[in-house]
């Protein structure tokens, strides 16, 4: 075959590989919803919402497990975000490229990326063992932890895509920084801060392991944070494991359960940003 | 005429100085959580560093009943696990990224790219459920015989493929982990070649160039380090990922030449032990794993932030 017969064919073959693997990928992610639409509707009834995680081998509902997700995770977005735009701020606005900034910077991206379970032994160690009980609150204090990183990494960056024209502006008028800050930076980089919150929820809705040694699990409706409280991953994690039908059917109702409001959840971000995005081509 | 305030102006000031004090506080928070996470895990894990010694990474050997514990069986099979994963998520995501980048229309660019980052928004608990009760059986059913059969006779690399198909184990864990780490190294990958500038890759291809000769000669060694920084990012995912891979590594402590065998992770041991471990040393032990884990994810993160700024700072000059 002559030389650029080859060039060609080589060509053709490594673009059809590169092909292949986004099909793979585009594949699984098909596979898995499906997997957990046919599983999990199977387990979807009104008793799902209505009633309590039951005692092996009878049925029953995931109300404590969703009613203890959704307060977990309200309440580490709760603690975590205000923390993560603050600090956001300040790299923005306040510190640049100063030392100390790209030091945090640094950090908060490895954090971004570490191990949730090992933010889970991390609480486990400052918060559980000093109360000698599991609970809610150790919880969602593991949950913020994990919120911070990602709602610091979008502030300062829609932070930045403010035009400087803005701050300037405000600046003349007399503004100190703070002034500037809440009343044009703010506003103007709002549906992207909010873009980072839905992100950060979606991040820690789903997160099981550094709540299996800090809420734990508790079979019953519990609305007490100082006690362990149930929530969706690790009763999925528990009952998924476990040999009972029933049990194995609730966790696949769980699991579509979450996955559908996580999607959702980062849809929502996205079709947000991009409305973002558009209205800045416009201006 | 005057209607400055003087009160008004030291007002603003104190304000100010209030809100900057806020956001450092809040800045220096992310280097307190860090230092925290350092120090309460050193002080979980030194009843049994200090009991074990250096013997705790070099022992195989977990036995709560004797109370003896050591890390190598979890080191193992995370390395491993990791590594199955990487042999498979990096070509692909390589593939993945090269679609996105210089093959797919532009139409269908954004759906296909948003399609990759939503593989990586579910959670990984579902990523194990999926793969215990789907993957798990399709691998022992189809593929493991098939190993087994074809490659387990093989001089060398056939130890590794001997033994009964469990379905799970060390090769299902690395399958799960490749799948979970995919979006990820493809998206920075994706990014990485959008740095690229495009007068670059017209050269290439006003000198003749097929497509895929302007990206090995071109795109890769303009983004090499980037690319690694990618990968490694993907590697400490897949390090440190727990719920994945406790659902499908049959959680066995001890190292088995076979990666169709259990095994465990450090994190999967952590995941599945810790809230049943009595007595302190065998809490000790655990924290002590996790000890290990943060090391080990810590410096391979680093490394890939670090070269991640590098191409930054370059692909801002060059462009």
């Amino acid at each position: 075959m002559s030389r650029r017969g080859l060039r060609k064919l080589k060509n053709a073959a490594f673009l059809s590989l590169s092909l292949l693997a986004t099909l793979t990928g585009l594949f699984c992610l098909a596979a898995i919803l499906w997997t957990l639409i046919t599983h999990g509707l199977a387990g979807m009834s009104g008793r799902l919402f209505s009633q309590m995680t039951p005692p092996p081998g009878s049925e029953g509902g995931l109300l404590n497990a969703i009613y203890g997700s959704a307060a977990m995770t309200l309440l580490g977005i709760l603690i975590g975000s205000p923390i993560g735009i603050l600090a956001g701020t300040y790299l923005a606005e306040y510190g640049k490229k100063s030392l100390i900034s790209s030091v945090v910077r640094f950090i908060n991206d490895v954090l971004l990326s570490a191990p949730s379970i090992i933010i889970g032994l991390f609480i486990y160690e400052i918060v559980v063992v000093h109360v000698g009980h599991f609970s809610a609150i150790s919880g969602a204090l593991a949950l913020a932890v994990l919120a911070i990183p990602v709602t610091l990494r979008t502030t300062e960056d829609m932070l930045n895509l403010v035009p400087v024209g803005m701050k300037d502006s405000s600046a003349a008028l007399g503004a100190y920084p703070w002034r500037t800050t809440l009343s044009v930076l703010y506003p103007a980089a709002r549906s992207g801060i909010v873009t980072g919150l839905l992100l950060a929820v979606a991040r820690i809705s789903g997160e099981t392991a550094p709540l299996l040694f800090t809420a734990l699990n508790n079979q019953f409706w519990s609305t007490d944070l100082n006690g362990p409280m149930a929530n969706l991953p690790v009763v999925i994690f528990q009952f998924a494991l476990s040999p009972y039908k029933e049990w194995q059917n609730l966790a696949w109702a769980g699991a579509l359960l979450i996955t559908a409001t996580i999607l959702l959840l980062s849809i929502s971000a996205r079709v947000l940003l991009a409305i973002l995005q558009m209205d800045r081509g416009a201006k | 005429m005057a209607i400055i305030d003087p009160g008004h102006a030291a007002r603003q000031l104190l304000y100010e100085r209030v809100f900057r004090s806020a956001t450092l506080a809040a800045a220096m928070l992310v280097l307190v959580i860090l230092g925290g996470v350092v120090v309460s895990l050193v002080r979980g894990a030194w009843p049994a560093l200090s009991h074990f010694g250096f013997s705790f990474v070099a022992r195989e050997i977990w036995n709560p009943v004797t109370d003896q514990y050591g890390a190598l069986a979890a080191i193992y099979g995370t390395v491993v696990t990791s590594l199955i994963a990487m042999c498979l998520a990096v070509p692909a995501g390589f593939g993945v990224a090269l679609f996105l980048t210089e093959l797919c229309p532009t139409l269908l660019k954004r759906p296909i790219g948003v399609g990759v980052e939503l593989l990586a928004a579910v959670p990984s608990i579902i990523y194990g459920i999926w793969g215990l009760f789907v993957l798990a059986p399709l691998l022992q059913r189809y593929i493991q015989p098939w190993l087994i059969k074809h490659i387990g006779h093989m001089p060398i690399i056939g130890p590794l493929f001997k033994g009964p198909p469990f379905g799970i184990g060390i090769l299902t864990a690395g399958v799960v982990l490749a799948i979970m780490v995919l979006p990820f190294i493809a998206a920075t990958m994706r990014d990485v070649f959008d740095t690229v500038p495009a007068m670059l890759k017209e050269s290439g291809y006003g000198l003749g160039a097929t497509t895929w000769e302007v990206i090995w000669n071109i795109v890769v060694p303009h983004t090499r380090v980037g690319m690694v920084g990618g990968m490694m990012l993907g590697l400490g995912r897949a390090l440190g990922e727990t719920m994945a891979v406790t659902f499908v590594i049959g959680n066995a402590h001890r190292i088995s030449t076979s990666i169709l065998a259990p095994g465990t992770t450090i994190s999967s041991s952590i995941a599945n032990e810790f809230t049943e471990a009595v007595g302190d040393l065998y809490t000790s032990s655990l924290i002590a794993l996790g000890l290990l884990l943060f090391i080990i994810t810590f410096t391979v993160i680093a490394a890939a932030q670090l070269m991640l700024y590098r191409l930054e700072r370059r692909g801002g000059t060059a462009a």
